[in-house]
């Protein structure tokens, strides 16, 4: 740490190395969108209600409100940037403009990162809260979805499209 | 937010180490709470030690039981396969809290330790004795809804905000502590404090004392257990009422029977009266009711959280009903 308060540390995002020197009370999502100016990550509530912040770690999503950024060095980082390849928008991208999953927009990148997380959760066979037995084969259905997804909130209330734009990507991989 | 220092811990050692004679000094874990109180000014440690690197190995016992590293995230807990097959209400527990993304950041060790939701305490321009002791506390007589009906005092009736622990009280869990003084192990029951006049202290944890793993033992009727919530919204919310139980019963009477209650006390709510009142009992709804009866008769309303004391009662007998039809087991 040196004298003003600040640390050195890299950061691992969309496959490319940051070098930053920020203080340790610095949030993931402060220095992504203050330090590094990757503002496709939103700031919300900035306390964990809402989900606008999610971001994907290591392919698990978290709430970049709460991560201090010292936290993650050496971990891979991906935000909404960093989901399309090139000008070809992921399949879940492109899916929410299919089916209007939003309309002011702003808890898009969160609700996108968030449903490419818990699409890995699914398949990975995690339970939830609606999963009926604990003992695996989850139907990917819209109560599953909806009570996987509670973490995202959406003020416009674009949640039929969200659940629709969801199944559109992803039901054809899902393990039945 | 306070800026502070920060390290990372590379083994449990090393830990107490970088905190030890350092009482400004804090563990950090997934920082779902902890950052938050932080933001909130609630929490001003000055260095925190990352402990988020330590063991997060999930393991079975030499006596069957289950080990879970400190470290261990809320969805590896919640997803492991021993767990799901043997202690299902843990599984439950755990799904039934918080959100997809937190329960990808908050560590075991962390959920111990999480802090109430109560708005006083929360609320700097409020008085409240956890907070700032002898202070008083403005839930009572205030807007306490959400608050704790069991185990309170005149000096705090803030409830516990977990979900896991409820299951961890169920299953008469274990927690293994390291600090400069050498290992211990503490009992779940006794690891939470009723807040009596001094609801500052909540735990049963040393000055740089480090939780390093929760141990259950190995119970098979557990396999017949389940979590049941109540709350405000379907999902990702509080407990109004929640209930951790085991049951296993034997030609319709009950062999051996755990409750636990969230939400309605300022620790996890072991229900030993109900539990003793129902055991080698009939596995009957007429049962389970005055079970429910003995263990409320001490509860206590403070006007807005009147309807929990109900509620508890209800909602026991619904698990205790569903369990029963499954068979405990047998």
């Amino acid at each position: 740490m040196s004298e003003n308060g600040t640390v050195s540390l890299n950061l691992q995002i969309n496959g490319e190395k940051h070098d930053l020197q920020i203080e340790p009370r610095v949030s993931l999502l402060d220095a992504l969108r203050e330090f590094i100016g990757l503002t496709g990550t939103k700031k919300g509530c900035n306390q964990g209600a809402c989900g606008a912040c999610t971001v994907l770690v290591d392919g698990e999503r978290i709430n970049s409100c709460f991560a201090l950024a010292v936290q993650y060095e050496g971990r891979e980082i991906t935000t909404i940037e960093g989901l399309a390849t090139g000008d070809e928008l992921h399949a879940l991208q492109a899916a929410f403009i299919e089916h209007d999953g939003f309309q002011c927009g702003y808890c898009t990148p969160g609700q996108i990162c968030s449903a490419v997380g818990m699409f890995n959760e699914f398949q990975n066979n995690l339970p939830s809260a609606v999963s009926a037995k604990m003992t695996g084969d989850y139907e990917f259905s819209d109560e599953e979805i909806k009570e996987r997804m509670s973490g995202n909130l959406c003020r416009c209330g674009a949640y039929v499209g969200i659940v629709d734009a969801i199944h559109e990507a992803f039901d054809a991989e899902a393990k039945r | 937010m306070k800026n502070f220092t920060y390290q990372r811990a590379e083994s449990s050692e090393s830990a107490i180490n970088l905190i030890a004679g350092n009482a400004g000094a804090k563990f950090l874990g997934g920082g779902t709470n902890l950052v938050d109180l932080m933001r909130e000014n609630i929490e001003q440690p000055d260095a925190l030690v990352d402990v988020t690197r330590l063991s997060s190995e999930i393991e079975e016992t030499a006596d069957g039981g289950i080990r879970i590293g400190a470290a261990a995230k809320n969805t590896a807990v919640a997803n492991h396969q021993l767990i799901r097959q043997r202690f299902p209400v843990l599984s439950q527990a755990i799904l039934f809290g918080a959100s997809g993304q937190i329960r990808n950041m908050a560590t075991a060790g962390g959920n111990l330790l999480q802090r109430t939701r109560c708005y006083y305490f929360y609320d700097e321009a409020a008085k409240c004795n956890k907070r700032a002791p002898d202070s008083g506390c403005e839930a009572i007589g205030g807007f306490n809804r959400i608050h704790a009906i069991l185990g309170t005092s005149d000096s705090c009736i803030a409830t516990h905000p977990s979900d896991m622990c409820v299951a961890l009280a169920a299953l008469d869990a274990k927690i293994l502590v390291e600090g400069a003084n050498g290992k211990r192990e503490i009992a779940f029951n006794d690891f939470h404090k009723l807040p009596e006049n001094t609801p500052n202290i909540e735990t049963d944890l040393k000055d740089g004392e480090l939780i390093t793993a929760i141990e259950i033992p190995k119970t098979d009727f557990a396999k017949n257990s389940l979590y049941r919530k109540v709350r405000d919204r379907a999902s990702y919310a509080f407990a109004l009422v929640s209930v951790a139980a085991i049951v296993e019963t034997e030609n319709d009477l009950i062999k051996n029977v755990r409750i636990a209650l969230g939400g309605v006390a300022h620790k996890p709510w072991r229900a030993t009266d109900a539990e003793n009142f129902l055991t080698e009992k009939t596995a009957t709804e007429e049962n389970f009711r005055s079970a429910t009866e003995a263990e409320l008769k001490a509860a206590k309303g403070f006007g807005h959280n009147d309807f929990k004391i109900e509620l508890a009662k209800r909602t026991i007998v619904s698990a205790l009903k569903e369990l029963a039809e499954n068979g405990g087991g047998k």
